[in-house]
């Protein structure tokens, strides 16, 4: 027989190559911490060379609406429910302390004077690394999210089986 | 001293900042030469090594100097691939 050796390291290296780890996050939350901890943990894992994907859900859609949406839905219902909950980056309110928004925007004081991006800038660095979008279409439905009024370059409106698909090739899989 | 070809300034930047503009930088690089990440945020002595681990790049050392009861620390990362 005829075989050739091959090196364990170059074997791993090659494989790594053609299969680069996949890391998955679902964004369920709306809090502007734990989206902060998640785009950091997205744009770490790309910088690393990892293939990452974000799926968006229930608050965390907000993340994706275009800053201050509304619902464009025809019920009054998610209209109003739209009205209540808008959508953009700059609303998130932080989990705990946040006070009506003073404890929010004194949050985002000290981050600036730490030179911290804020969580559009980590957005757009996370789409600059190549990091996909995914928005849950059922979520989106119920609370009244329409595709039109979603930022630019959100790469597919899907469900859990793609999430699924994905999450099973992942060895890191991270639920916020 | 270790000699590089090419310097980077991340002072005042915290994680994943400094990572990240390694991984954009190190594009602009040849095969081979260095590249000097210059950072303050004490998370680069662990980062940078496992940045390198990950995705193959030479992590070919680090130095540490007090600058004013400052930290500063700098990574040399060579182009591998």
């Amino acid at each position: 027989m005829g075989a050739t050796r091959l090196e364990p390291a170059t074997m791993l290296a090659e494989l790594q190559e053609s299969k680069p780890d996949r890391v998955t996050i679902v964004v369920l939350s709306g809090d502007f911490d734990r989206v902060m901890a998640a785009f950091i943990i997205a744009t770490g894992a790309a910088a690393m060379g990892m293939q990452v994907t974000m799926f968006f859900t229930f608050w965390g859609l907000n993340v994706i609406r275009r800053e201050g949406a509304t619902s464009g839905a025809k019920d009054w219902l998610r209209r109003m429910f739209g009205w209540l909950n808008k959508g953009g980056t700059g609303r998130l309110p932080l989990s705990r302390f946040h006070f009506g928004g003073l404890g929010t925007n004194l949050m985002k004081r000290v981050m600036r004077q730490n030179r911290m991006p804020d969580i559009a800038e980590l957005r757009e660095t996370a789409r600059d690394l190549g990091v996909r979008f995914i928005a849950c279409t059922t979520t989106m439905g119920m609370m009244g999210v329409t595709k039109d009024t979603l930022i630019e370059g959100v790469d597919q409106l899907a469900g859990v089986s793609t999430y699924l698909a994905e999450a099973r090739q992942g060895s890191v899989n991270l639920f916020i | 001293m270790i000699q590089s070809d090419v310097k980077l300034d991340t002072l005042g930047y915290f994680c994943p900042m400094p990572i990240i503009m390694t991984s954009k930088k190190i594009k602009e690089l040849t095969l081979g030469q260095v590249l000097e990440v210059v950072s303050d945020d004490e998370g680069i002595k662990k980062d940078m090594p496992a940045w390198c681990q990950t995705t193959g790049h030479e992590m070919v050392g680090l130095e540490e100097e007090s600058e004013n009861a400052k930290r500063i620390y700098k990574a040399f990362v060579k182009k591998t691939k």
